[in-house]
């Protein structure tokens, strides 16, 4: 069986897997990282969204294989040390932007990517366009939409520091 | 801490662990020695199964087991139950025909388990259901509601003629047709609910577990009600009695009604647990719930209203076609029937209505309810019909409306069609979603988009929905195999903080916090000392769990009711302790005080002298400060509104986009405004998705064409609006709190509101009616003359 090492996390692994497995697949039942999620079995609903250098990536998409050597983020990885919630965390609990949870890691990983290329802010028209690639069934996208535009300034401050 | 009870936008205590990827889904569960589920299903809609070979299936590698129909049969394994049984018009019942957990002799719907491999990994199994040899013989079929009834139609099932599930009506259709035979107007519709599917985002999982030592089973399900579950599969299906089954339903990601029912996959996996002597995992993938959770709506009907000179409304009539699927799921009966046409009241005083519903079986996924039920059909239907009348007579349909509106001081209301409404108030909500939508400056709204080339119209929906379906007594006389209470027990722990268990599950709603609101209202517990636990009948006494926006309205009565035997015991505890008379013990703010005096103990105080009995009226008094309580509601609640939405249309490309939408709905008592909102949101989300986008789409075989997210058009980011949500609410006025529902409201108010906005906006191209969804070819065509 082939393997794959890769850095999760901050944490190195390397771990055998059949060469059809998908990152999601490493991710859920190799390395027990349950918080993405696989929500279709046609790339579209975005459960399953993580930064692989720091670009994000349905890894439900991505052959576990294709990932050898990559850093990869998940939804797990994104709070401090200390448990302090990433902005856009804090902004979705802030703004009531999660209902049944489901779909939150995916949508949160895409949203950071999403602001994190659009340094010079983003109107509520590039922040849905931006969110194409993420179903959400519960909240209607209306409150998602005012977290990611109020975890923007935010985290570009950061960024900034 | 600041203000944290009834009325706070706390934010809620749930998020934390879904946001930082802690959720306990089903499929995050994994058990010691776990196989995995395939289920082999159907591709064809109606064929007889001559031979399945299995040999080469059951020899591949990681092969646990094969089963097929018969091996459940040779088990005693009974089919899937049906809830609610319909009496047809002459008063004989409804054709129940068997529902095999596995297809046995004949399949009957693309979708229909055939087998299930079971194998050591995911990938094990599925390649080896490839191996699996099913010889079908495929027999006529059909998909569409009318081809049901039509003449030579295929039979769904042997037996039930003409694929007639039930003839069903409501209402004197002579006083109704004597009334249409006098009226100055009758305005006639045809029109179609279309079929839609759920789409939680979560698929379904089951999980099944059995333990060797006890012989006990565990089931872990994407279930909305678990005690349900318990019951139907236990009592019904594998024959295990309740102190020997277990089941869990833990984080579940949203259900919005298809995560009610009782599914073969459960059974299948407890059921085999307990062969095999190890857990066996079923996850669905996306395909597998396209063609396996129950549909929604699926209603062809004809409408007729009669009304008098002035506008008045005489008379409703109505003929309807609902789509039972292949199977009954389990509560797809009592749909189209108690919460479609005790409905067709709506917020109008129409005098007589005469229903009468015709439930058929088609070669098609099983249909039950999806969010609102029953009520979203019933609102489209009238609210369709009001503009249209507006249209054949001339009248102004906003005056229309209100010259026909129950008035606020006529509650109780006794509708023709069996409900009796407590409480509402139509004209206010009327007149502030006109205000909030600013209704008056629409024209000159229009006349700017027609500037840029763009067709803008507006439409509204003043509607009226029931939520909280009950009394237990009165559904059970109308068909219901279940009672419809729900079951609170609050434990006050010897510190002081509280547990509450409650048989209402959370899926999406937040019932973590809101109903932990409730325990700081009533018992002044501050919010982070109160846990809401829910989903696992080994942890709560019972429950019916949660669909029809009842959550609130029954379950937090319940709780109510738990909390007031636990004031009244709390205040016995006082007396004793505070050496005064029990009618003296006042109970507020987390204290019992002495009328009059500054004695007082906090709840605390108590709860510590309730479990450390030193000093205790144990005579009289059993020790501990736990109290569970059952509430039956006297009556549904009706929560209701006006939606108003806006649309411009591009008449290149018939794209509609929704430029505002305004939901003003009345809910009752609002216990956390910010989830009221983001309940009403998600609700009106799912209600233009019916009403631009979504459809289940068949051939006439029964092939299901938008089987993925590559075809059944889920509405994302930039389909949508922000939306404008406020509620003014008038109290209801037989529970507890004064609660109606706010689950459903957005999906049941906003469909005819954006189909109206549509009709308003081509009424320059003679579009008098549009069926849902109105999608760009449609709507594109009809602006090129194409119909």
């Amino acid at each position: 069986m082939p393997q794959v090492s890769l850095t999760v996390n901050g944490k190195k692994h390397t771990v055998q897997v059949e060469a059809r497995t998908l990152l999601v697949e490493l991710l859920r039942e190799k390395l027990g990282l349950t918080g993405t999620h696989v929500g279709c079995d046609t790339s579209q609903c975005g459960a399953c969204v993580v930064h692989v250098d720091g670009i994000s990536a349905k890894s439900c998409t991505m052959l576990a294989l294709q990932a050898e050597g990559t850093d990869v983020t998940t939804i797990e990885g994104l709070a401090a040390a200390d448990g302090t919630l990433h902005p856009m965390q804090e902004m979705f609990r802030e703004h009531h932007a999660l209902q049944c949870g489901f779909c939150t890691p995916g949508m949160v990983m895409s949203a950071i990517d999403l602001v994190n290329s659009h340094p010079d802010g983003m109107t509520e028209k590039e922040i849905r366009e931006g969110l194409e690639g993420n179903l959400c069934r519960c909240t209607g996208y209306h409150n998602i939409v005012k977290a990611i535009a109020a975890a923007h300034p935010l985290m570009h401050a950061n960024a900034a520091e | 801490m600041g203000f944290e009870g009834i009325g706070a936008s706390v934010r809620r205590k749930e998020d934390l662990r879904f946001l930082s990827g802690r959720g306990n889904y089903t499929d995050d569960i994994n058990r010691p020695g776990q196989v995995y589920a395939f289920i082999k299903r159907s591709d064809r809609p109606h064929a007889t199964i001559n031979r399945i070979d299995t040999t080469e299936a059951a020899a591949a590698p990681g092969v646990v087991a094969v089963f097929t129909g018969p091996d459940m049969a040779a088990d005693g394994i009974g089919g899937l139950p049906c809830g609610w049984q319909i009496h047809n018009k002459d008063g004989s019942p409804m054709a129940e025909p068997p529902h095999p957990v596995i297809a046995t002799g004949k399949v009957r719907h693309v979708g229909d388990p055939v087998a299930v491999v079971i194998a050591e990994t995911k990938q094990q199994a599925k390649d080896a259901a490839e191996l699996l040899v099913i010889d079908y013989t495929d027999l006529p079929s059909m998909a569409e509601t009318t081809d049901a009834i039509a003449p030579g139609a295929p039979e769904v099932h042997d037996g039930v003629a003409g694929n007639i599930c039930y003839d069903w009506h409501i209402g004197d259709q002579a006083v109704v047709d004597a009334v249409f035979a006098k009226a100055d107007h009758v305005v006639k519709l045809d029109l179609v609910n279309n079929r839609l599917i759920p789409n939680a985002m979560e698929p379904r999982v089951a999980l099944g577990d059995f333990d060797t030592s006890s012989g006990d089973f565990t089931l872990y399900t994407t279930s909305q009600n678990p005690h349900v579950i318990r019951l139907l599969m236990g009592a019904f299906v594998l024959h295990i009695p309740e102190n020997k089954l277990r089941v869990v339903a833990p984080d579940v990601g949203g259900g919005f009604g298809s995560k009610i029912y009782h599914y073969a996959e459960e059974a299948i996996v407890t059921w085999a647990a307990g062969k095999l002597r190890r857990p066996v995992k079923w996850t669905a993938e996306r395909s597998e719930s396209f063609m396996s959770d129950a549909h929604g709506r699926d209603h062809v009907s004809t409408a007729e209203l009669a009304l008098d000179k002035d506008g008045i409304f005489l008379g409703l009539r109505i003929l309807t076609v609902a789509n039972m699927g292949a199977y009954l799921s389990t509560f797809a009966p009592c749909v189209p029937t108690y919460l479609y046409a005790t409905l067709l009241a709506g917020v109008y005083k129409t005098p007589v209505i005469y229903c009468n519903v015709k439930a058929v079986f088609t070669n098609t996924v099983p249909v039950d309810a999806y969010r609102g039920a029953g009520r979203p059909e019933a609102t489209f239907l009238l609210e369709r019909l009001v503009d249209v009348a507006a249209h054949d007579t001339g009248l102004d349909r906003l005056e229309l409306r209100r010259k026909n509106f129950i008035p606020a001081d006529a509650f109780p209301y006794q509708t023709p069609v069996a409900l009796q409404y407590d409480s509402g108030d139509y004209q206010t909500t009327l007149r502030v979603a006109l205000a909030n939508a600013d209704w008056d400056g629409f024209e000159a709204r229009r006349t700017e988009a027609k500037s840029r080339g763009k067709l803008r119209g507006i439409g509204i929906s003043t509607y009226l929905e029931a939520c909280g379906i009950a009394p237990s007594a009165v559904v059970g006389s109308l068909g219901a195999r279940a009672g419809l209470y729900e079951v609170a027990e609050i434990r006050v722990h010897p510190t002081g903080s509280v547990t509450v268990f409650t048989g209402t599950h959370s899926h999406g709603q937040g019932h973590e916090t809101t109903l932990a609101q409730l325990v700081v209202d009533q018992l002044g517990v501050p919010l982070s000392q109160v846990d809401v636990v829910h989903g696992d009948t080994a942890k709560i006494p019972f429950g019916m769990g949660t669909y029809g926006s009842r959550s609130l309205a029954v379950g937090g009565s319940a709780m109510v009711k738990a909390m007031d035997k636990i004031i009244t015991k709390g205040k016995k505890i006082a007396a004793h302790l505070m050496e005064a008379a029990v009618e003296d013990i006042e109970f507020a703010d987390n204290k019992f005080t002495v009328a009059g005096t500054d004695k007082s103990k906090t709840l605390t105080d108590i709860s510590l002298a309730a479990y450390v009995p030193h000093n205790y009226p144990i005579e009289e008094l059993e020790p501990g400060l736990d109290e569970t309580a059952f509430y039956d509601p006297k009556n549904f609640t009706f929560p209701g509104g006006c939606h108003v939405a806006e649309v411009e249309i591009d008449p290149e490309t018939g794209v509609v986009a929704v430029v505002n939408f305004v939901a003003v709905d009345d809910v009752g008592r609002v216990v956390n405004p910010m989830i009221v909102e983001g309940q009403v949101q998600g609700g009106v989300a799912q209600g233009i998705g019916q009403a631009l986008l979504e459809s289940a789409v068949y051939d006439k075989s029964g092939q299901l064409l938008s089987g993925s997210y590559m075809d059944y058009t889920m509405p994302r980011a930039d389909n949508l609006p922000n939306f404008q949500v406020s509620t003014e609410n008038t109290m209801c006025t037989h529970n507890p709190l004064g609660s109606k529902g706010c689950g459903e409201v957005g999906a049941i108010g906003s469909p005819p509101a954006v189909i109206n906005a549509v009709v308003d906006a081509l009424k320059d191209y003679g579009v008098r009616h549009l069926d849902m969804p109105a999608t760009a070819p449609k709507l594109w065509s009809i602006m090129q003359g194409a119909h």
